[in-house]
């Protein structure tokens, strides 16, 4: 069962009841979940965790919804890989990679629309909504169509059209708006406050937010019940990886593993960078950015949980590093050629990240790293097109052998 | 009467110069500050606003216009 005692404002600690709600009605602040975690830790086990639904509701003690087989997408309980080539590659003893881009909808967008539309369903919604130039789009039609809700789409227009068939194909309302970022911004937050929706990342996105705990869960589960020494994960909003810190500090409050030491460490790219320029210049006041980034899923330049992020980076002893926009190419296709995975932009960011903070000694080689994977690559190709290179030959053995020759020569 | 809740960030240069005040008096436009923090070189104001639609536009405009950034308070909605 839920253990869910109220919605707490994070800037001045007012309480509100469990509705959709997700600003403070005095100062604006964001609402966050509050649990009553003595609760959980009474009700949940090791066992209880290893025994339930291979998905993230397998957690469902720590949700704020209650676990529904029915519309249970299969978000979540990806795999964690240990590294070998890209450890070596980097100099690692102990890397382990959390691939979340083998979610339903390929991102971990999964995991919060998962949640959001399981809380939206008990508190008698039946639409969903979000504003996306991707993931979430994808996400938030593939759990509609799970949990048979009716979905809104919201897209700028100059979208190309590729990038949100992988949402399409769902069959939600699209709507393509004809105006600037900052337009869609604007009217999306118009709507959320005018239609009976849920729009998971505006009125009921206290909930949605705590989906990305389980990034935290279950990489604690995976590596036996403990927490790893560094966590490096891209950030756009802040969320998830304020998300996954919380995550790990639950599981250490409810006894589940001990003491977490985790330094948690945020990867940004240079065209969208305002939680790591923050960090770089050492301030906790977010100055917002247009972004210009080839990393489009982390092309957020008003971070909503970009304050707390820098929090959670002081209070672990982590760090924020920035990727070079020439990099970004660079880490998807280093992990694809020592791992066989294919991430998107994101990925190759955090990547890069990763690189760096082995390169200056902020993450050593006796420790043990997690780093996240939050997106697949097969929805973002033309970042990597120049791969496509196959020798072309005629269509016999000789000129095959020839190929080769020549190849092995170069 | 219509509501918008925005986030302004000032850059150094700006942080004298009375903005909100302006909106009041020059567009008829109600402030009410929910929360701010200024610190050197950079500040930001969690600001309501209440008006006419067009009153709101117009003074928000002119906010951009002499180098305030607005967003909406709640951060950006569009998502990746």
């Amino acid at each position: 069962m839920s253990h869910v005692l109220s919605l707490r404002c994070k800037e001045c600690s007012r309480e509100y009841p469990v509705e959709a709600l997700n600003v403070c009605d005095f100062c604006f602040g964001p609402l966050e979940v509050v649990y009553d975690l003595q609760a959980i830790a009474k009700s949940t086990s090791r066992e209880k965790i290893a025994s339930g639904p291979n998905s993230l509701w397998r957690y469902a003690d720590f949700l704020p919804a209650e676990y529904n087989p029915a519309i249970d997408i299969n978000a979540g309980f990806t795999p964690l890989i240990r590294s070998r080539g890209l450890a070596e590659r980097l100099g690692l003893d102990e890397l382990w990679i959390k691939n979340d881009s083998v979610n339903p909808s390929y991102s971990f967008k999964d995991r919060v629309v998962a949640v959001a539309a399981a809380k939206a369903l008990e508190l008698g919604f039946d639409t969903i909504a979000c504003a996306s130039t991707g993931n979430l789009a994808c996400a938030v039609a593939a759990v509609a169509a799970r949990s048979g809700m009716k979905s809104y789409v919201f897209i700028p227009s100059n979208l190309e059209a590729g990038k949100i068939l992988g949402a399409a194909i769902y069959n939600p309302t699209m709507v393509a708006i004809d105006g600037s970022y900052d337009d869609v911004n604007r009217l999306c937050s118009e709507i959320a406050d005018s239609y009976p929706w849920a729009f998971v990342n505006i009125n009921v996105r206290p909930f949605y937010a705590d989906g990305s705990k389980t990034l935290g869960y279950e990489v604690a589960e995976q590596l036996g019940w403990r927490a790893p020494d560094h966590a490096v994960a891209p950030s756009a909003s802040g969320a998830m990886f304020t998300k996954i810190y919380q995550g790990l500090k639950e599981f250490e409050a409810t006894g589940l593993i001990s003491h977490v030491h985790t330094k948690m460490h945020s990867a940004q790219a240079r065209g969208c960078s305002p939680i790591a320029s923050a960090y770089e210049e050492g301030r906790f006041v977010i100055r917002p950015v247009k972004p210009s980034s080839l990393a489009t899923s982390l092309a957020i330049g008003n971070p909503a949980d970009g304050y707390y992020a820098l929090k959670v980076i002081e209070a672990s002893g982590g760090s924020a590093v920035i990727a070079e926009e020439n990099e970004i190419a660079d880490g998807v296709k280093l992990l694809a050629e020592t791992e066989g995975i294919f991430t998107e932009g994101a990925g190759g960011v955090a990547i890069t990240g990763l690189k760096h903070l082995v390169e200056t000694g902020k993450i050593k080689r006796d420790e043990s790293v997690v780093v996240y994977i939050t997106g697949n690559g097969l929805k973002t190709t033309e970042l990597v097109a120049d791969v496509v290179n196959p020798v072309l030959i005629e269509p016999n053995v000789e000129a095959f052998e020839a190929a080769m020759a020549a190849r092995a020569a170069k | 009467m219509p509501i918008e809740k925005v986030r302004l960030t000032f850059l150094d240069r700006l942080i004298k110069e009375p903005v909100i005040y302006r909106v009041g008096r020059d567009f008829k436009v109600e402030t009410n500050i929910r929360r701010a923090d200024i610190q050197e070189g950079i500040g930001w104001v969690i600001l309501e606003l209440e008006g006419e639609q067009k009153s709101i536009d117009d003074a928000l405009e002119w906010v951009r216009s002499v180098g305030v950034r607005v967003d909406p308070a709640v951060g950006d909605v569009v998502e990746g």
